[in-house]
């Protein structure tokens, strides 16, 4: 089966759910040398790197409009290139930028689309795809009907595959015919404070009402930086206004699957509890040994987050430098 | 001008999910059903753009794809503002088969914008906005978190990965909201309850759509080994099992 990726770039880099949806395509039944695209600009030692996964070949594709992300757009561009490479199956990450462009995309490719796959299982002969339903707390096992499929991946939910011998990948270069009839017009942008991507986060600092004010939130900062990590919060949190609502995780706020989350003060309610329930460890602290997080959580300390805060920060920074 | 909200009923947020004995589909008996979160929020400001004075909206529908049971979510949306619900008649397989329907809605009101919420929080599949888009030939913002009108064009912002973007765009919209759009969901007064009642709501026959996906069976998350307990006076053994244990920091 002809496989397209649609793999993302943030400052000239291949963004790391890329190795994981190459890792993902190549681990499917009859897919062996799947093609990657790509918008915007990468050196050519970065498109070599996704040979190491198993990618062949990449195309760069040129959009008519650069000034801000047109779903459409693109969109129309992927079915376009589709259709030159006779991919029947295409794969994009399921982020902000995925999930805006693959469902117009399949409707477009006439295929179907299976959003949030999280992995697959191959069973009497069946496809069929995982992926998490009721936000998270219950997985689904589903198959696509049609010959043409579309589908998103979970970030750090398949998981990257060991790789190969890094060789030279050739770029086309691919410039659509058709111009998309729909325009957005940028205004203005802004970039968030926070230097590392929630979405991104590979270790999660999230804190709760526990914390009492948001004056308190210094060693919650100074911790995620220790550990390289993205801040986030509980939605009592958010919704005081104690903290930007882009960091609330919860069933409501932003599903994050990080290796680490570490819980402050958070009792752990279960729309919370769906937000972070696909995260490798989840680690929490609080005063309450009743608190719901616990039944979640792999590490945990029972005990008054005002003592334990800054020993965990101390703790941190003496391993940092030992290391 | 007229605006159209997607409505999804979903079991309460609170729900505990069980699984019928053959595992083959999960167990919806006894539960709450309720106006999906976002869809809340998206019919929210729908509502308060119509309330805006010297505001060109003059309406509010809602569209829902369900069976009867659906009534009592849309009779809420109607409660909560809304001028005329829609319930298409059928028991969605798909996101597929719930864009097709919610199209011949659209094709039918031709409204000036159409919100969607920007997932359902019982898929989670977040599809049917762009789809329902590309089916009807309408542009699309996905991942909004504002939504104003002014002298015609949509003025909205949009949540990117690391930032946010302030975008301009000609009417007719379809727009994906997300947390933002409205700061909290309208619960309805007693008014709006007893004028709900009066409201049209329209049940719709399905058109036959072939599902495109298809669900063999549902597992529930496996139950995780017991938390293995820190003392309190000691957090830097914490630090030493997850570096050493753990392998995560």
């Amino acid at each position: 089966m002809n496989t397209l990726i649609y793999c993302e770039i943030k400052d000239g880099k291949f963004k790391k759910s890329s190795f994981e949806l190459i890792s993902f395509a190549t681990s499917l039944p009859g897919i062996e040398h799947p093609i990657v695209c790509f918008t915007g600009e990468a050196e050519q030692s970065e498109v070599d790197q996704l040979s190491v996964y198993g990618a062949v070949k990449a195309i760069r594709i040129h959009l008519h409009d650069t000034t801000c992300f047109q779903e459409a757009a693109v969109a129309s561009a992927l079915a376009e290139l589709s259709g030159q490479v006779h991919a029947n199956l295409m794969i994009l990450p399921h982020s902000s930028q995925g999930k805006a462009i693959a469902p117009r995309l399949a409707i477009k490719m006439k295929a179907a689309y299976l959003p949030a796959a999280s992995g697959f299982e191959v069973s009497d002969g069946f496809l069929l795809f995982r992926k998490k339903v009721y936000s998270g707390k219950a997985e689904s096992f589903l198959s696509m009907t049609t010959e043409r499929k579309v589908l998103t991946l979970t970030g750090n939910s398949f998981g990257i595959l060991p790789g190969g011998v890094q060789s030279p990948v050739p770029v086309e270069e691919f410039r659509p015919a058709q111009e998309s009839k729909f325009e957005n017009k940028l205004v203005s942008s802004k970039k968030s404070e926070g230097k590392i991507l929630l979405s991104d986060a590979e270790v999660v600092v999230s804190a709760g009402r526990g914390m009492k004010s948001p004056d308190n939130w210094k060693p919650v900062e100074e911790l995620a930086e220790l550990l390289g990590a993205a801040t986030a919060c509980s939605r009592p949190v958010s919704d005081e206004g104690w903290r930007p609502h882009s960091e609330h995780v919860g069933q409501t706020g932003k599903i994050v699957a990080p290796n680490l989350y570490i819980a402050l003060g958070i009792s752990g309610a279960i729309q919370h509890i769906a937000g972070i329930s696909s995260s490798k460890v989840i680690v929490a602290v609080n005063k309450d040994p009743e608190a719901p997080i616990f039944q979640v959580a792999d590490y945990g300390i029972v005990g008054d987050l005002q003592d334990i805060l800054p020993k965990l920060v101390e703790g941190v920074r003496e391993l940092k430098q030992n290391n | 001008m007229k605006l159209l909200v997607c409505i999804s009923n979903v079991p309460d947020t609170t729900t505990k999910i069980k699984l019928a004995p053959d595992s083959g589909s999960v167990d919806l008996s006894g539960v709450q059903w309720i106006i999906n979160p976002w869809d809340e929020l998206a019919l929210t400001r729908a509502v308060e753009l119509k309330e805006i004075p010297d505001n060109p909206v003059n309406s509010v529908i809602v569209a829902s794809v369900g069976t009867s049971e659906t009534d009592a979510t849309l009779r809420k949306a109607l409660a909560i503002g809304a001028d005329k619900a829609y319930r298409i008649d059928g028991k969605a397989p798909d996101a597929w088969y719930v864009a097709n329907q919610l199209a011949e809605v659209i094709n039918m009101e031709k409204p000036d914008v159409v919100f969607t919420g920007v997932e359902s929080s019982d898929f989670n599949g977040s599809a049917v906005g762009g789809m329902l888009a590309e089916l009807v030939e309408m542009n699309s913002v996905s991942s909004v978190s504002s939504f104003n009108i002014d002298n015609g064009q949509a003025i909205l912002t949009r949540e990117m990965d690391g930032g946010q973007e302030q975008i301009s765009s000609a009417l007719p919209i379809l727009v994906v909201v997300q947390k933002g759009i409205a700061i909290e969901p309208r619960i309805p007064a007693m008014r709006g309850i007893m004028m709900a009642r009066q409201k049209p709501l329209e049940v719709l026959p399905a058109k036959e759509v072939q599902a495109h996906l298809s669900t063999h069976s549902y597992e529930l998350p496996r139950p995780k080994a017991a938390c293995k307990l820190v003392d309190p006076e000691k957090p830097g053994e914490l630090i030493t099992l997850l570096h050493t244990e753990a392998k995560v920091i």
